[in-house]
Parts: C-alpha cells; structure tokens; sequence
C-alpha cells in the first residue's frame, strides 16, 4: 500500500500559489485546445513540484509519451479566491528519467509505475519502484510498448507491503474472486477479523489500449475508447469525441451535444442503479437488489429501443452522435423516466426505514475529506467526502450550462453516504433528463471532422468520476492517445477505507466504491 | 420494506419466458457434450481481460427479468465449485496463468462457454501483443456466444445450449 500521509505538504502561512499565476512565467507553448501544452525545462519542471507541496493544485493525470512526461493538473479555488485553470506541462527527458512527483502528490505514485512499464522512464527518486501493468511477461520498456509478450513466462515474483504482529494474518484474494467481479488481486493483513492493512494489485487486465490506439483513424478509435470501461461507454466515448473535435478546431452541432447529454445521463442512472442495488444486496436485501435491477433492465431496454445498443455504445462518435430521437422515441424514454421515478423512490425510502441495513452502511468504511482531498477524488467518492469536482461544472461543457444537475458533496465519507450520494444523483439526472428532453434542439446530429493536426483533451463527468482523456491527431488517424480513469484515484482510497473495519465488510465496500479495474488496466 | 414486499408479491413474478435461439443468434456449438447429469450447473466467471461491458450483461442474468436459476444455474464463488466456466474478455497476457488455473481447478467434467466478441476473437483487441486473441488460445471452447456485449437473452441461449442432449443421442 502506498503511503498516504498529510503530513507531506509543510504548513504554509500565506495563501496557497495559483497556478495561473504560476503558468504566468513564459514557457514555450504547443498549441492545443482548450488547454495549451507548456514545455518544461528540468528547472521549472522542479519548481512546480515544489509548488505542488505548497499549492492545492490536483492532479489530474501524469503520463508519458515516448521521452516526454506530461502532467494534466487542476486549479480549483473557493470563488471568492480565483477562477479555476486547469493546465497540461510536459517535460522531456532525453536520459529517460524526471524527477517524480509522487512525494507531492500520492496519486502519482501508481500513475509513474504504469509510466515505467509502458514506456521505460524513469520516475527519479520514487520510493515504490515496483512495477504495475508488467507483471513479467513484457520486456521492460520495449519500443512499441507492450511488444513481443510472452503469456507463458512465469510471473515476476511481487513484493506486498508487510504487515507484522502478533496474530497478524494474510489472506489473498483474487484475481479470480467473488460473484461476478473483474479480475485484481487484493492481499489483506488482517487480526482476527479486523483488517491491518490491504493492498490492491492491478494490471491484470491490461489490454495495450494506447498502443492499440496509434494509427488508427477516428472511428475506429472512438470504438476503442468507448471499451476501455464498458460501463462508461457513453463516458469514454464522450471524452474522445470532445478532445477530437477540439484537436481539429470543430464544434458538434447542439442536437448532437444534447444528445450526448441525454446518453450520458441514462447510463449514469443505470450504473448508479446497479450499483445501488449491489450495495443494497450487500448490506442483506436481495429484494431491495431485485427491483434496482429490474429498474437497471428498464433503462437497458429503452436504451436499445432509442439507440440501438443496450450499453450505448459507439453511438456517440467525434463530431457529434451515431443516433438520433424520434417522437416516438421520446415518448418512450419520457414514459420510463416517468415509471422509474416512484419504484426507485419506493427502494430508496425501504432503504432509510430498515434498521438492519443502516446498520451495515452507517459509519463503515470512513474516506475522510482530508484523504479524498489528498488523492483528488472525483466522483460519488469524492461528492461523499466532502470534494464537490464536477467535470460538468469545472471546467464545464454544454448542456450543462443550461441544465445543471450536480449535488452537494457531504462530509461523512462512509457506505451509507456513498449510497445516498448515488440516490441523490439518480434523482438530480432524472429530473435533468426531462428537462434535456424538453429542450433537445432540432437540426443536425453530426458532422464531419476535417483531417488537421493538433492538441485536444477533455474532462468528462462519468457515473464513477471524472474522465481525462488526452489526444493527439493528425489527417485524421490518432497519433497518441491517454485515458484516465477516476478509478485510479479512487483504488488507494478504498484501500484506507477498509482499514479498522472488518474483513467481512470489504464486499460491501468494494460496491461502495465499484472501481473500474478495465479502465485503470487499461 | 414491507410494503414493496406485499406489493411485489400481487404484482406476481417480472420473470419473462426466453425468446427463441435464432440464427441470428450465432450461438456456436464447438463440442457435443451434454451434461451426465440432470440440470444443475454451478457456473463461474473469470474475466480475462474484458472492458466490464460483459459483465454488465452477466450480472443482468441475476435479474429477475432473466433469473437464469430458474434453469439450475447457480454462480459459485470459487472455481473448484464450478461446472462451467464463462469466460469474457480476450485473454490478456497478465490473465493467461490465472484463468489456466482457474479452469484447472475446477473439477472434471467441466465446460467453457466463451462469452463475447472479445472472447471469442479478440474482438477490438484482437491485435494487441498483450492479449491472445480469444479464449480458445487458452483453454478448448465448448459454446461461444457472440456480441459486444452479448445480450442476456443470447447468453441464456448460449448456457441452455450446454444442456441440450445431441440428436443422434
Ligand atoms: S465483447 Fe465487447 S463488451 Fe465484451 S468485453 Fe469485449 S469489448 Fe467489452
């Protein structure tokens, strides 16, 4: 397990830097929209860091791209004290090494091993050099990455985290466990019941996406994208759409933008469901799960009926969306908001009234604010300890400017604020949804991208969190692409949360936070 | 609770009966081998490698909607429980050994059903150095179901097409 203390960043008695501010001081910029890439020397490259332990700046994503790193990070401030910028820094590193960032920001820690096994840099003075994705059977740092594997290699033997004491016990579980769970390992210390320590090892399902991602024309990798987190389709392929269109300096047309929208927030209704539904039947009501899920198949249908995919998949593309909404149609997605409604308000308030459950949800598996704060955790994760992020919000995209539907972070971090964060958003996206589709405008669904060079990214809001997703093009092929997934800053949290509680719990918990282990795996 | 409960029960089951296996199913049969026993399979799933959009489609067979029990399928929490393992994604390097062992530690007679375009040929990774192309470069496939993802009415399909006895038998 990572360390994660708050004790890293030394007090500061002055207001924290800015990062506009910072950003000020003229660095040579590569064009790209909506954020220009400035190139670091090695000098500013350390003063940043330096600024990251004084600043309050998130990070919001940190790859590598052949002898390049990039750094994505997020200036939020209170209102009253700035507006936020956000910022993408590169730094070449011709040796093959950078220094790491890892003691300013957590988060970077898992982010630079993944860098070192997909692209050979080296993070300097890193303490966890361990690798992530390789678990052997690539050889480090090959060009391209991922090249010549060897499946039947045996598996680079993998050092775990101790935990020590009288008593103390291991217990591993995965990568194939429990019901029906994607694969990942985690190694538990645990005393009797209680657990010391957890430690969760990913990569097993690293499929080579960026690789798979260079050279490919748009559409094909706007198929990619939308399969990187299956349950993110609309997500993904949202984010990919977004920073395509930016690359090459053209704008979706509004039917196709609220389209998206309406996409979008269907499938944040239909995890959050099925999650809700998981915690539910985790906590010990099946029957509470078996109407969620029934709730879960009522949008998957509709889904299919209006857009011809239950999942929704590749029907948002770059330029706008594969799709379109015919009156008939709209009766159909306005009749199932109308019949979903009261059966999930029925679930919610049983769910508030049984003592048993509440007992399970109450107070279990605490993420203080001060944690979620430290990892920059997005998402219901987040909103539940106390981060109010939303990529719909900051740094916003339309509909959105019309149609708010965000919710209040809260404070508490446990199970239970988890599930009504989730609840509060299914409420806040099916009354956004009406209002979507009684404002959806007329007119084109798409349009064509013209085959230019340049720079996109985007940050979308999925169910889980914020989306990052970075993209280079060029005559309408991909030149290099990255995607982050909320869930990689959302794995360490869950590893702290479990802590102190007790082994039994960790299902529970591990539904609270549903990590996706595709989308960080990558 | 109680409430939904009194009202689940006059509402009366949201169990709907499967729609025939079609062609356009593409259900295929790779070997003949009914089960020796009545119709009571324990299944597991182990992912190697998919996106989660399959197992989305999965899960959904627990619904009531689909409530595969109804057939005898059980889902077990081990491997060395199971019958059949239904496997997703396109066997990525990093699952290779896992998903040998899991299939190894299930007990004889045992079944592999291969859900999912992913599973059955790569799919969208089909070219990736860090995924083998498809299930059967692992382990001998005995149905494989196509889609991305399958439907849940294609993967009831595909798991009923495991009982159904040869008609030359
Ligand atoms: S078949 Fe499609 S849905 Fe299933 S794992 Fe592969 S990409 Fe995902």
């Amino acid at each position: 397990m990572e360390p994660l203390t708050d004790d890293q960043a030394p007090p500061s008695p002055e207001p924290p830097p800015r990062l506009s501010d910072w950003l000020g001081a003229a660095t040579p910029l590569v064009p790209g929209t909506p954020w220009p890439r400035h190139v670091l020397g090695e000098a500013r490259w350390l003063d940043l860091r330096h600024h990251l332990f004084l600043s309050t700046w998130t990070l919001v994503d940190l790859w590598a791209e052949e002898k390049t790193v990039h750094v994505a990070l997020l200036d939020d401030p209170a209102p009253e004290a700035g507006s936020p910028t956000t910022a993408i820094l590169s730094l070449e590193c011709p040796e093959g090494r950078y220094p790491s960032l890892a003691r300013a920001r957590v988060g970077a820690i898992r982010l630079e091993r993944a860098i070192r096994d997909l692209s050979g840099l080296e993070a300097d003075g890193a303490e966890d050099r361990r690798p992530w994705l390789n678990h052997g059977r690539f050889p480090l740092a090959s060009k391209p990455p991922d090249a010549d594997s060897d499946p039947d290699a045996p598996e680079a033997p993998y050092r775990f985290f101790a935990a020590e004491g009288e008593g103390v016990h291991q217990l591993s579980l995965g990568p194939v466990f429990g019901g029906v769970e994607a694969s990942s390992q985690f190694l538990f210390h645990a005393n009797g019941e209680t657990v010391v320590r957890l430690e969760h090892r990913g990569g097993y399902l690293h499929r080579g996406i960026e690789g798979l991602m260079r050279g490919r024309t748009l559409r094909e990798a706007a198929t990619l994208a939308g399969r990187i987190s299956g349950d993110s389709a609309v997500a993904y392929a949202l984010a990919f759409a977004q920073a395509a269109e930016r690359a090459v300096g053209v704008e979706a047309p509004p039917r196709g933008v609220w389209l998206r929208a309406v996409m979008a927030e269907m499938e944040r209704i239909a995890n959050h469901l099925g999650d809700l539904g998981a915690m539910l039947g985790e906590a010990g009501s099946a029957l509470l799960q078996s109407h969620a899920a029934v709730l879960r198949e009522r949008i998957a249908r509709v889904a299919h009926r209006c857009f011809s995919h239950r999942l929704m998949m590749d029907r948002v593309v770059p330029g706008g969306v594969a799709a379109d909404l015919h009156p008939d149609e709209m009766s159909l997605l306005q009749g199932m908001i109308r019949e979903v409604r009261p059966h999930f308000e029925e679930i919610v308030s049983a769910y508030g009234r049984s003592a048993s459950l509440l007992d399970r949800t109450l107070s279990t598996g605490v993420v203080t604010p001060a944690l979620a704060s430290l990892l920059g955790a997005g998402g219901v994760v987040g909103r539940s300890s106390g981060r109010a992020f939303d990529a719909r919000v900051t740094p916003g995209y339309p509909p959105y400017d019309h149609v708010p539907m965000t919710v209040p972070p809260r404070d508490e971090g446990d199970v239970h604020t988890r599930l009504k964060i989730r609840a509060l958003e299914i409420r806040a996206s099916l009354n956004g949804l009406v209002l979507l589709l009684d404002n959806l405008p007329g007119g084109a669904t798409r349009v064509e991208l013209p085959p230019l060079a340049g720079e996109g990214a985007a940050l979308v809001e999925g169910f889980r969190g914020e989306v990052w997703l970075w993209l280079r093009v060029d005559g309408g092929q991909v030149i290099a692409c990255r995607a982050r997934d909320p869930s990689w800053f959302h794995l360490p949290l869950l590893e702290q949360a479990v802590k102190e509680t007790i082994v039994a719990d960790f299902p529970l918990l591990l539904k609270s936070f549903n990590p996706s282990h595709a989308g960080c795996d990558l | 609770m109680f409430k939904l409960l009194k009202r689940t029960l006059q509402r009366g089951p949201f169990t709907e009966p499967l729609a025939e296996e079609t062609e356009a199913s593409g259900i295929r049969r790779l070997t003949h081998r009914p089960p020796p026993w009545g119709r009571s399979m324990g299944l597991r799933t182990v992912d190697a490698g998919s996106c989660n959009g399959c197992e989305l489609e999965i899960q959904a067979l627990l619904n009531p909607v689909y409530d595969v029990e109804r057939w005898g399928f059980r889902f077990t929490a081990s491997p060395r429980h199971a019958d059949v393992l239904l496997v997703t994604g396109p066997a990525t390097v990093n699952m290779t050994e896992a998903l040998q062992r899991a299939h190894d530690a299930a007990p004889n007679p045992k079944w592999v059903v291969a859900a999912g375009d992913c599973a059955l040929h790569g799919g969208p990774f089909k070219e990736s150095p860090a995924c083998q192309g498809g299930i059967h470069a692992v382990l001998p496939v005995d149905v494989a179901i196509p889609g991305c993802p399958p439907t849940p009415e294609a993967l009831c399909q595909g798991l009923l097409a495991l009982l159904e006895r040869d008609q030359k038998e």
